[in-house]
């Protein structure tokens, strides 16, 4: 069963990845992204991380994603994407995709990917990873806490400089 | 299993159709109760008491023409007010609608789904819902549209911030959150005692959600016409429409459950009665208090002049956000000291 939905997953995932990259419809893009957001998060899901699959929902689709969709819409990017690249760059692009394609084959050659201990471990659950957040990795948990409070406040000091 | 599969099926089936019909009476019951307010009497014509209006209204949507603009994105337009839908009907799976149900020597919750993220889930659905309005009123391709979508989004934003914070201190003082274990700990004393601040909060972010007055902004008449739902006729401004209904019915049974003990009724195990006509009770209670939300979301509607959209922002982030926050503070004090 969970095979099935496991697959049925990845192929969601794998199919929305690539129609972000085809469709030519920056609205489209984005919403596929989200599609392929929710296959992840059911990947977790898959995984007994519920806390994990559930803020990704909130924060990358639910958060991340609106705000995107906002300066799209704001923006209001229609045009077709059209290929008006020179030859050069054209071939600088294949060289450089061809390049990283045999690097990852390379690295996933010799990888062995060990199998995923579903349904076993509880780490995934909100009670066990908060005692682990807040007794074990305290101190870099503080820290990114601390970045993004910076990182806010950086925002808002550069929208008023403005005025 | 099977039993159980079976039963789940039901129970899946009854809320759907109890959220359908709820939301299609909350109508007339909406209009009604305006009427009331203002001193008339409100549609009476179909039917005693006007209770064929709803099935009137929902028969005239069904077969009324079906208008798509021509600039329209056709994909979009069509999904925006189904997402809006399926993502109102969503929330209903993860409440618990009463205790346990005894048939043939099984015991059976009567919530859809138990997990031990309930809240979180509640707000995942939640935090979706912009991509319905936003969807459609971008797909209308209508500045008026457009400019509603982007109200309605940003306002759901900033209020579910504040709307998450008031919750986690009920969370906080609960120690969980799954919701059944949260109305389980409500069995002698409701939250809304202990928490008040938070459910007044709570209460002025729901409003906020569902796109409700005060906070009605998104469709505001006077200035965008009709808001994200302009260019919409037919079934499919229906479901933009029916879905604030289903939102409200969902909001006041979230309201219901994590401040007003859920399915508990006091003084229920003085009786002496049996397990199931206990749960039946409670269950019957629920929907009691659910109503009363209801009446008061219609009541709050019919009462208060729409806010300016700076005063909206403005009480969102200066007002509710630091009280919210400021609740947080004062319930981790409590509890560091009780």
């Amino acid at each position: 069963m969970e095979k099935y939905i496991f697959f049925g997953l990845s192929g969601l995932a794998i199919f929305s990845a690539i129609m972000v990259l085809v469709s030519n419809k920056p609205i489209h893009n984005l919403l596929y992204l989200i599609l392929c957001f929710m296959a992840i998060a059911g990947h977790y899901l898959l995984l007994n991380a519920q806390f994990l699959a559930v803020v990704h929902i909130i924060v990358y689709a639910g958060a991340i994603m609106v705000l995107f969709l906002f300066t799209l819409m704001m923006l209001n990017l229609n045009l077709k994407l059209e290929l008006n690249k020179s030859l050069m760059a054209r071939i600088v692009a294949f060289v450089s995709g061809l390049l990283l394609l045999v690097t990852l084959v390379i690295i996933l050659n010799g990888l062995v990917i060990p199998t995923p201990k579903t349904a076993t471990t509880q780490i995934g659950m909100t009670r066990d990873l908060g005692q682990v957040l807040f007794s074990e990795y305290m101190v870099p948990f503080e820290a990114a806490s601390i970045l993004f409070l910076s990182a806010m406040v950086g925002a808002v000091m550069m929208v008023n400089k403005n005025k | 299993m099977i039993v159980f599969l079976i039963f789940k099926t039901v129970l899946i089936a009854i809320i759907l159709g109890l959220s359908l019909l709820i939301a299609m009476y909350a109508t007339l019951v909406e209009r009604k109760f305006a009427g009331f307010i203002q001193d008339r009497y409100g549609p009476d014509r179909a039917g005693i008491w006007g209770i064929l209006q709803p099935v009137c209204d929902g028969a005239k949507l069904f077969f009324k023409e079906e208008y798509m603009p021509n600039t329209a994105d056709k994909a979009l337009y069509i999904l925006g007010p189904s997402l809006t839908m399926l993502v109102a009907l969503l929330t209903s799976a993860v409440i618990p609608w009463g205790g346990n149900i005894a048939i043939g020597g099984n015991n059976f919750s009567l919530q859809v789904a138990s997990s031990s993220i309930d809240i979180l889930y509640i707000f995942a659905i939640t935090s979706m819902g912009v991509y319905g309005i936003m969807i459609g009123g971008w797909a209308s391709n209508n500045k008026f549209a457009l400019l509603g979508a982007v109200r309605a989004s940003s306002q759901m934003i900033s209020y579910e911030l504040a709307m998450g914070l008031s919750i986690a201190s009920v969370i906080m003082m609960s120690g969980t959150l799954s919701l059944s274990e949260i109305v389980h700990q409500q069995e002698s004393m409701w939250n809304i005692a202990y928490q008040p601040l938070a459910f007044i909060i709570f209460f002025t972010c729901a409003l906020a959600e569902t796109n409700r007055a005060p906070f009605d902004l998104p469709e505001c008449e006077g200035e965008l016409v009709g808001g994200y739902h302009t260019e919409y006729s037919s079934m499919k401004l229906g479901f933009y429409l029916f879905s604030e209904y289903i939102n409200m019915f969902i909001s006041s049974a979230v309201i219901s459950t994590l401040f007003f003990g859920g399915y508990h009724m006091p003084f229920i195990n003085d009786l002496g009665l049996s397990q199931n006509v206990v749960t039946l009770l409670g269950t019957a209670f629920l929907f009691v208090k659910i109503f009363f939300f209801i009446l008061l979301f219609m009541w709050v509607r019919w009462t208060l002049p729409r806010f300016r959209y700076d005063q909206l922002m403005k009480l969102g982030w200066t007002m509710l956000l630091p009280l919210a926050l400021l609740n947080l503070v004062i319930t981790g004090i409590v509890m560091l000291l009780v």
